[in-house]
């Protein structure tokens, strides 16, 4: 039987710090041959953040402005899905394809997550596209989002280079 | 079906596939849902300088970028192939509040008016693409995540650090979109 406090076993891999998508895999990846089936992954949804129209800037408009149920449906709808397959996967101990537990992270506090938090929430209003959509727009014939694109890289950037400096 | 397909879907079936990408990842590699890291290891693979925070071993975490990278190929492909090309659909509640900005609702993704290349060298394209775009880049890593790490993996795994950020993240929209558009609009 598993415990509770094992919910979040300690890291197999060793992170460089805390890494927002952390890869647990012990087994070993090729470079590309490994990696197809996430690009996979990436068309799927890839078409449905167009097909749900969460890349449209109007709809983060109406989000914004409460006239809109539809991004809380969707949003709200992806977190219960989620929760509940996490949910199964601990409960029935299912594994992963190479065979290996898969693996759950607490993601500790930092006041990164509230003032963070809010630069990105602005941000997110302004360009109506958190990281996701902005990649999808682009890929929608939104070329011009490249260039935010690069901004969001030079932002990514700016942080890690004042990581030391803010406080968390 | 290609009806079906071709047509906007509801936001029932949309989120519950977009809550399926946390397992799917998970099961296939014990991969952790999170799109903002993209922009992390972009910066760690190209980006010269000694940074300790992009000093690791990107080509470990290289699976997010075939992620994106198919974000950008399924965008492309449901555009050209499963799309019926309808305008979207917007509240006309948004549609009035955005004509008292200035702003034509004109059935596209983006409003055009603000989302083309010759506003790129004007205040415009300076609010919208570059200081909007850094700001995601810079508030995301600063969080520890977006929409998608926390919203929606932090949340699946009742997170309650996530589920702060998760409100930070919908404050601060609330307070661009309430407080900064009104004269922000006047000005560019």
């Amino acid at each position: 039987m598993k415990k509770i406090n094992d919910e979040f076993t300690e890291r197999a891999v060793v992170h460089s710090d805390e890494c927002g998508a952390a890869n647990d895999q012990v087994a070993t990846e090729s470079l590309v041959g490994s990696n197809l089936k996430y690009l996979g992954v990436g068309i799927l949804f890839g078409i449905i953040a167009v097909k749900s129209e969460i890349i449209s800037w109007y709809r983060i408009q109406e989000m914004f402005r409460l006239h809109s149920f539809h991004m809380y449906g969707v949003i709200g709808t992806a977190v219960v899905v989620g929760a509940i397959s996490v949910w199964m996967i601990k409960r029935f101990n299912i594994k992963t394809i190479q065979g290996e537990k898969v693996i759950f992270h607490a993601k500790p506090f930092h006041w990164g997550n509230v003032i963070g938090g809010l630069m990105f929430g602005l941000g997110w209003g302004i360009t109506g596209a958190c990281p996701g959509p902005l990649f999808a727009q682009i890929g929608s014939g939104l070329v011009v989002v490249i260039v935010t694109l690069i901004s969001a890289v030079a932002g990514t950037y700016a942080y890690g280079v004042l990581q030391r400096k803010l406080p968390h | 079906m290609k009806d079906f397909i071709s047509q906007p879907w509801s936001w029932y079936l949309s989120g519950a596939l977009i809550g399926l990408t946390v397992p799917a990842l998970l099961l296939l590699g014990n991969k952790h849902f999170g799109i903002s890291s993209s922009l992390r290891h972009i910066c760690a693979a190209c980006l010269p300088g000694k940074v300790p925070f992009f000093q690791y071993d990107w080509k470990r975490e290289v699976w997010n970028l075939f992620f994106v990278a198919g974000i950008v190929a399924g965008a492309a492909l449901a555009v050209s192939f499963l799309s019926d090309h309808q305008p979207v659909k917007v509240s006309t509640n948004t549609v009035q509040a955005l004509a008292d900005l200035g702003i034509v609702t004109d059935g596209n993704l983006a409003p055009v008016s603000i989302f083309n290349f010759s506003n790129l060298f004007t205040l415009k394209g300076l609010v919208f693409f570059v200081i909007g775009g850094f700001l995601v880049g810079f508030g995301t890593r600063y969080a520890g995540g977006c929409t998608s790490g926390h919203s929606i993996m932090g949340l699946s795994t009742l997170q309650w650090p996530s589920l702060l950020a998760t409100c930070c993240f919908m404050a601060g929209g609330f307070a661009v979109v309430h407080l900064v558009f009104p004269w922000l609009f006047k000005i560019i």
